[in-house]
This record gives structure tokens, sequence and C-alpha cells, in this order.
């Protein structure tokens, strides 16, 4: 890519190069990748001047030249290297893709039911798995900008299959590394999760950086829940601070399906998450939560955007924010209930704690209702450190430091108390007592 | 569900009561919109040159501006070349006392329940009337200039007290601050001024009647109200419009000007044409209504919203001064195809400053109601405070109810709390109520009015008696 050249052209151009060569996959991915660029071509990075962009300026990741990482760097490494972000204690499947890339050396299949796949997309692509071509880049639309980057680089990625009846006990652990390159790099992460009628599963997905390099995760997860299936989904993303994260799930719901999601943002300094939710049938419960630490100049902006197609739904949002020093947090929940979405239970709160005087947040809870026999309530509330509570704390004898951050864990705990991991948990429970003040 | 659909239906049903044209002559000036007309219009009034050039200098920047679209509204493109901006009924002389008025005016207001003989007389309430465009009659203006307080129209003001609305004009609402303000700031032709000198509580609530009239003619209000330190006012402001089929636009532009220690409190009942249950006609209201409390004063913004086609309007407050509050009630009731977008924004710049939102949103037939709103703390706005509430109702299952609420808060100190809900008439209240002899249509009729009442509270007894009745006709005949 010629740095010279303006950010969109650049990244059209790459997608050439990326088309002769890396572009690999079923004959009908191409026409989706030449859409989804064409797409890019004509919209373009976003600004400030779009709504849904208005308080994260992406203007930092449009000017950076970017280039494509390149997948050669992760084969060398080590289970050494990764040691510290693989939650060894957590057992059971972990795959790993370093910088984009599928790295099979440092990837653990744990014991899985008969029929079950996880395990790279080109792996996939190249045993024909019935399951991939109805639903990969089906649900994740490519109309706005990062989804339609990813779709257009889209050659590997990671693929969990749970068939019909099929009872996943153990996680399923997704982890993504990002490496410093000495120069700015993007990849594309993709992931398909497909959970057949009747499954179960839990699937953890994990972006973290080695080093601190300039780098752009462009995350699309893809989930797919069947009928009655039950998936419960983390997200934990601990890049570097340097590094930005722009990520977007979709999540399409069969009739009486269960899914949850909690997104827990602990690094990057751009990090963007789109967490949308397709409730297509009836009977279905949906919770998305989140917990996102912020300090130094780091930026979190989580939109959520709930769909009530259908009656009888049931859906839950709990977003936590705390920011500290010159941190800024964004949230923009979306609910909407269409005409015949009789019924409905939504639930939306959303909650920050400021901790210093430069700390900002700017919060947008979103109703858009067209059924009247429904109820959907939202809450936002925005405060400070109680000093009574701190005072009380200290008159125990407890200092002053150890005060502040039981109490900020005690904020927390309502969105850690519900992570069925322990493993994740117990890091978080970490980080949460002692890491954040020093940070 | 038999009930609320039978409601419904009754409800589209609905005449629009207050349907009626004069006839009266107009005085109107060719279509369209130029720099010509701009002058054109200030030439008329005998305005001063200094408010021409404010004028000009908002029609060129409005030529540079572009129609918002981020509302959630849909109406077609509006052609501004094919309105009338100035329309004044001709005076066949200078009037002295209301027995001068022309008659048919006057049968006019009495048709509105608001004959100025009979307020003047039993209400107490001084009403500054305006018909179309340029203010007919003012009246108690002797009593009121006794304690200082100047209370006209706005031309009036202009030539009488230069000095006042020189220093005061486009202070809260910039000549350049959106596309309707500015396009008001260049064509406006009348509206109401008033001045509550320092120290001095208005000792009776003050009134303004608007009404269109004159068809295609775009209503350009501009209204300012000034409290001086310690001051207090409460404004009512009241509408109703003829039955039009073609669309009329209204961009009017109000500006509150709160001193130290001062208190306004600005209450509004609107009720212009709708529109009929296809949504052919109705009005266009597009107004910038803003106020900036300085120091320990307080500003109340107090709305009943039940007309107009399409309502955009968003009573804002500027909290500049240090313990300074904003308050914002509103009901906003969509039938039929209206559309409402419409919400509050409370700028916290002072420390300790108070702000409270209560909006509630009732949506009819296929009717679109959308809550907008914005809480800002600045970083300088120590122990800011806000509570912030809206909730929905929907009567039917065509009808929307939206709400995009901002929270900005750069201030750790500060606190803000905001809560929504969405519900609907349960058949087991009807029932309930039913069971204990009330009809359907009472039962909801005094469910609505249960759900406002936290800001029919807020509105001043005359209001209250008058916004109550306007949600009851809306709910009239919904027996099941």
């Amino acid at each position: 890519m010629t740095q010279t050249l303006k950010p969109r052209e650049g990244y059209v151009q790459a997608f050439a190069e990326f088309e002769r060569g890396a572009a690999v996959g079923p004959s009908w991915l191409t026409p989706l990748r030449k859409a989804a660029i064409s797409r890019f071509g004509e919209i373009g990075f976003p600004s400030r001047h779009d709504e849904e962009w208005r308080f994260s300026n992406p203007a930092a990741i449009a000017e950076t030249p970017y280039e494509l990482a390149q997948t050669g760097h992760g084969l060398r490494m080590t289970a050494s290297d990764i040691a510290s972000y693989a939650f060894e204690e957590m057992g059971g499947t972990r795959l790993v893709f370093i910088d984009g890339g599928y790295v099979p050396s440092l990837t653990v299949i744990g014991k899985l039911p008969q029929g079950a796949v996880v395990g790279s997309l080109s792996e996939a692509f190249a045993a024909h798995h019935p399951a991939i071509e109805p639903h990969l880049a089906r649900y994740a639309k490519f109309d706005t900008a990062f989804p339609a980057l990813n779709t257009a680089f889209l050659s590997d990625g990671a693929f969990v299959y749970i068939p019909r009846s099929a009872v996943v006990k153990e996680p399923i652990h997704l982890l993504f590394l990002t490496t410093d390159a000495g120069k700015p790099t993007v990849s594309h992460p993709r992931t398909l999760i497909v959970a057949e009628e009747n499954s179960r599963a839990t699937i953890v997905e994990s972006y973290a950086g080695i080093g601190a390099g300039t780098t752009l995760t462009n995350a699309v997860t893809e989930v797919v829940v069947g009928q009655s299936a039950n998936l419960d989904h983390y997200k934990l993303n601990r890049e570097s601070l340097s590094a930005a994260h722009v990520a977007t799930m979709q999540v399409q719901m069969a009739q009486q399906s269960v899914f949850s999601s909690h997104s827990i943002n602990l690094g990057g300094s751009f990090v963007r998450n789109d967490a949308n939710a397709v409730l297509a049938a009836e009977h279905i419960e949906c919770t998305l939560n989140g917990l996102a630490l912020i300090d130094g100049k780091r930026l979190v902006d989580n939109h959520t955007a709930i769909d009530h197609a259908m009656p009888n739904c049931n859906s839950h949002e709990l977003y936590k924010f705390i920011v500290d020093e010159q941190g800024r947090g964004v949230f923009n929940g979306k609910i909407y209930v269409r005409e015949d979405a009789q019924k409905t239970d939504a639930k939306q709160t959303n909650q920050a704690l400021l901790l210093s005087a430069d700390a900002q947040i700017n919060t947008k809870p979103q109703l858009e209702i067209f059924a009247d026999d429904v109820k959907c309530t939202h809450g936002a509330t925005i405060g400070q450190l109680d000093p009574e509570q701190q005072f009380y704390l200290q008159s125990r004898g407890i200092p002053k430091a150890e005060a502040r951050n039981l109490l900020i864990y005690a904020f927390a705990s309502d969105v850690v108390s519900r992570i069925k991991v322990p493993a994740l948990r117990a890091q978080l429970d970490a980080i949460l007592l002692s890491e954040l003040p020093r940070r | 569900m038999t009930t609320a659909e039978s409601t419904l239906e009754e409800i589209a049903r609905q005449d629009y009561k207050y349907g009626f044209v004069t006839d009266i002559e107009s005085e109107t000036i060719p279509m369209g919109l130029s720099e010509d007309i701009v002058r054109l219009i200030s030439s008329k009034k005998s305005e001063p040159e200094w408010l021409l050039e404010w004028r000009l200098k908002a029609y060129r920047h409005w030529l540079t501006l572009t129609e918002p679209q981020w509302p959630n509204v849909t109406y077609p493109k509006i052609d501004y070349q094919a309105l009338y901006y100035y329309s004044a009924p001709k005076a066949k002389k200078v009037l002295n006392s209301l027995d001068e008025v022309d008659p048919e005016l006057l049968a006019t207001f009495e048709k509105l329940g608001i004959s100025l003989a009979e307020q003047q007389r039993l209400t107490g309430v001084a009403v500054d009337a305006v018909f179309d465009s340029v203010s007919v009659t003012t009246t108690f203006k002797g009593k009121l200039a006794e304690l200082g307080i100047v209370f006209c129209s706005f031309s009036e003001a202009v030539h009488e007290h230069p000095e006042l609305v020189r220093q005061y004009l486009g202070s809260v609402v910039p000549y350049s601050d959106n596309y309707y303000a500015t396009l008001n700031s260049a064509v406006f032709s009348d509206g109401s001024f008033c001045y509550i000198p320092k120290g001095v509580r208005c000792p009776m609530e003050l009134s303004t009647y608007f009404r269109i009239n004159a068809a295609n003619t775009g209503q350009f209000e501009r209204t300012l109200l000034i409290a001086d330190e310690g001051g207090y006012v409460s404004y009512l402001e009241g509408c109703t419009a003829p039955m039009r089929d073609e669309n009329q636009l209204h961009a009017a532009v109000v500006e509150l000007v709160a001193l130290k220690g001062s208190t306004i409190k600005y209450s509004t009942v609107q009720n212009w044409y709708p529109g009929d249950k296809d949504g052919k006609g109705g009005i266009y209201n597009f107004v910038t209504k803003r106020g900036k409390a300085m120091e320990n004063a307080k500003i109340t913004w107090t709305q009943v919203e039940t007309g107009s086609a399409i309502t955009w309007k968003y009573p804002s407050c500027i909290l500049q001064g240090d313990n300074a509050v904003g308050e914002f009630y509103s009901v906003a009731l969509t039938n039929h195809r209206q559309q409402a977008d419409t919400g509050t924004k409370m700028i916290h710049i002072g420390k300790n400053t108070r702000s409270t939102i209560v909006s509630k949103g009732i949506s009819a037939g296929h009717g679109q109601n959308t809550y907008r709103g914005l809480v800002r703390i600045n970083a300088g706005a120590d122990g800011a405070r806000n509570y912030s509430q809206c909730d929905s109702m929907l009567l039917g299952d065509r009808c929307g109810a939206h709400t995009f609420p901002y929270i900005d808060v750069r201030n750790p100190t500060a606190q803000v709390e905001h809560e929504a809900s969405t519900s609907k008439i349960g058949e087991d209240q009807i029932f309930y109520c039913k069971q204990r002899g009330i009809s359907a249509e009472d039962a909801v009729n005094m469910i609505v009015n249960g759900f406002c009442k936290e800001v029919f509270r807020e509105l001043p007894m005359e209001f209250a008696v008058e916004a109550q009745k306007l949600l009851g006709v809306s709910l009239e005949g919904s027996v099941g």
C-alpha cells in the first residue's frame, strides 16, 4: 500500500493485492468480498458528523495508514509467549489467532461432542462444512465501513459449530492476539458461531495485544442461535494501550433460544463495540451486559441494538462504565419494538461512575416502539463514589485507597457476578481490586 | 383489545374543534423570499437601521444553511419561495380602546373563547392578542406600566425600548442558531416583548393568544422576555388555528433572559390544526425556545402539545449562573398522522445548577411521538444535579413512541438520573373502572389525565383546566 494514497483508496488498492494473493476460500465468497469493498469504496470511513459516531471520532483510524498484518510472525510464537492471555485454568478448547492468522501449534482442542467443530474458517472451507455457506456473511450487513472492510478481507477466522442437542460443557476460548510489527497494521478477525437446535455451549472471545504496536483490530462475529439453543458468550478486550479495536457482533436468534453476552473492556486506546441482536421468533431471551474500565486517555464506545421483531420476547441490558483520569465512555443502546412485537419486555440499564474531574461520559439510551402492549424501560445514572461510604469504611480502619477500590468493586460486581466462567471472573476480580487504581 | 380499538377509532373520527376562517382583509406582500422581501418587511414596520442589518445578516447566513434532516419526522419538502412572509390585517385606524377594534376580529376571539372584554373584566389576565402577525390590541397596559413592567408587541418595543431590544435580541438564540431560527431572524413579523424591572413581581399572568389566519402565510413570531434581577413573571402562550388544506409553516423564536435571582415561568398550550385523519394539511411547527438563567435564577417551561401536523420543538435552559434552576414539564399528544419530535436541552454551566425534566408522550392512531433531550454537565458545573423522566403511553398498535435522550457529563461531582418507561392502558384498568360504574370513555380520560398529572400540576390554573379539556376532547367518544 502506498502511503501517499488517501485512506479509502489505500484500502481499495490493498484489496486488489489481497485478491491476487491471500484471498482463499470458496468461490461464492468472491462476489461478497467484491460487493463489500465496493460498498466501502462508496462510503469510506464515517466521521464525527455521523450520528452513530458522534462521540467517538474515527478520524485517527481513517488517517492512519494501516497495512494488512502479515500472519507469518505468529507461527514462531511459543506457548510461554501467550501464557498470560491463554486462561490455561479454563481447560477445554482454545483456538489461537495471531495477527489474523490461525496458529495450529498453539491451539488446543478439548473434548467435544460428536459432530461439533471448533477450528479455523479456512479448514471449514476446505472441508466444505454445510453450515458455512448459509450463515457466513449473511447476518452482519456490510453497509457500514468497518464490517464492509472485514468482509472484503475475509479469508480466515474462527468457526464454531455445535450440532443439534449437543452440549459442550467446558468453555471454548477464541483468542485473537496482535503483535507489534514496527508499523501500523490492521487485522480483520472473523468469527462464525452456529449453535443448532437444543444445543448448549459457552464461548469466550478474547482479544489481546502483545507489545505496544499501533494496531487496528476490526472484528466481526456472527452468532446464530438455533431453536431452544442456549449460548453463553463472553468478550474480553485486553488490547494494548496503543491499539484501536472496532468490533461488530451480530446475533440471529430462533424460537425459544437463550443468548447472553458479557462484554468486558479493559484495554485499547480507541474501542468501539457494536452488539446487535435480532429476535426473529417468539419466546426469546436475550441478555447483553457490559463493563468498561477506562483510564488514561482511552475511549470505550459501546453501541447495542436489540431488534424485537416478534412477540413475547424478553431482553435485558446492563452496561456499566468506570471512567478515571481523562477517559471517555460512550454508550448508545437502541431497542426497537416492531409493530407485531406485542408482549415485549425490554429492560435497559446504563450506569457510569466518574472518578476524576476530566472523565467524561456520553450516554444515549434510545427506545423506538411501534407496538402498544409492551413493557419497555430504560434507566441511566451517572455519579461518583459516595464520600460518606468511603468515610464509613475508613472509620473502620480500611485505608483510603482500599476503600475506594472496594466501592469500585461493588459498583462493578453487578456485572462481574453474572459471569459464569470462574477463570474469567477471578481475573476480573483481581484487576478490579488492585490493578485499576495503579494503572 | 376491543375497548382500546374502539377508542382508537373514535379518536380517529375526532374532528378539529377550532376550525374556522375569519374573513378579514389581509395585507400581504409578494410571495417568496429575497433580500428585497426582508427589506420590505423591515420598512413596512419602519424599523431602525440596526435591526434591518441584523435581519439581512440572518438572511445571508440562512442561504448557507440546509434544512436539518436529523429529526425523526417525515414531510414533503417545503418550498420556501412559495410562502408569504408577511401578512397584517389592514388596520382601519389607530386604536385607542377595545371598542375601536374590528368587530369581526373581536368575534373571532369570542369564538376562541378569549373575548378581550371578558378577559379584562373577569379574569384579570392581560392579553396581548396577536392576530396573524400584527398585534391588534394590548390590554392592561396601564396597570402594568405603574409597576414599570413593559408588555407590548415586539414592533412597539423596537420603537419604544430600542435599547432593551438591541441588548437582548439574539443574546440567547443567536441569528445563526439553526435553520429555522435563522429564517425567523430574517423575516420575523411580530411577537411579544416583556420586561420585568428589578425586584418586581408581575401581579398577573401575562398571556398572548397566537392565531394563524391568512392561508399560506408563514408565521414567524419573535418573543423576548426579560426578567431583571429578582423579578418574577408567569407567561402563558396558547394557540389554535383554522382548518387549512395546505401546510402552514410556523417558525417562532422565544428567548428568555432570567437575570440574577429572577424567575420566569413559561407555559404553552399548543393546539394548532393537526391535519385531517389522513395527515392532509396541518401546521408545521418548527420552534426554537431557549432561556438563559443567571445566578440563582429559575426558568420553568411547561408545555401541552396536542396540535400541529409536525412539532419540532426543544424549549431549553442554559444554566449559566451558579445555583440556577431549569425545569421542563411536557405533555405531547400525537393522533392520526401527527408527528412530534420534542424535548429539551439542559446545559449546566454554573456550579450547583439543578434541572428537572418530566416528559409525557401519548401516541394514538398513526401518531409518532419522539422525546429528544440533552443533559450536558460542563466541566465547571460542580455539584450539578439532573433528574429526567420520560414516559410514553401508546393507545393502539399503529402508533410509535421513541426516545433519544443524550447525556453528556464532564464533571465527576454531577448526579444525573434518567428513567423512561412505556405503557398502555390495560384492559384490566378499564374493566376495573367499568365495574365501578365509570364509562370506558371516562376511564380512558381519567387514566390519561392521571398519566399527565405531574405536568398539569405545573400549569397555571386557567391553563390546567384548558389542558385537561383538550385531552378530554381528544379522547371523547371512546365508549367501546
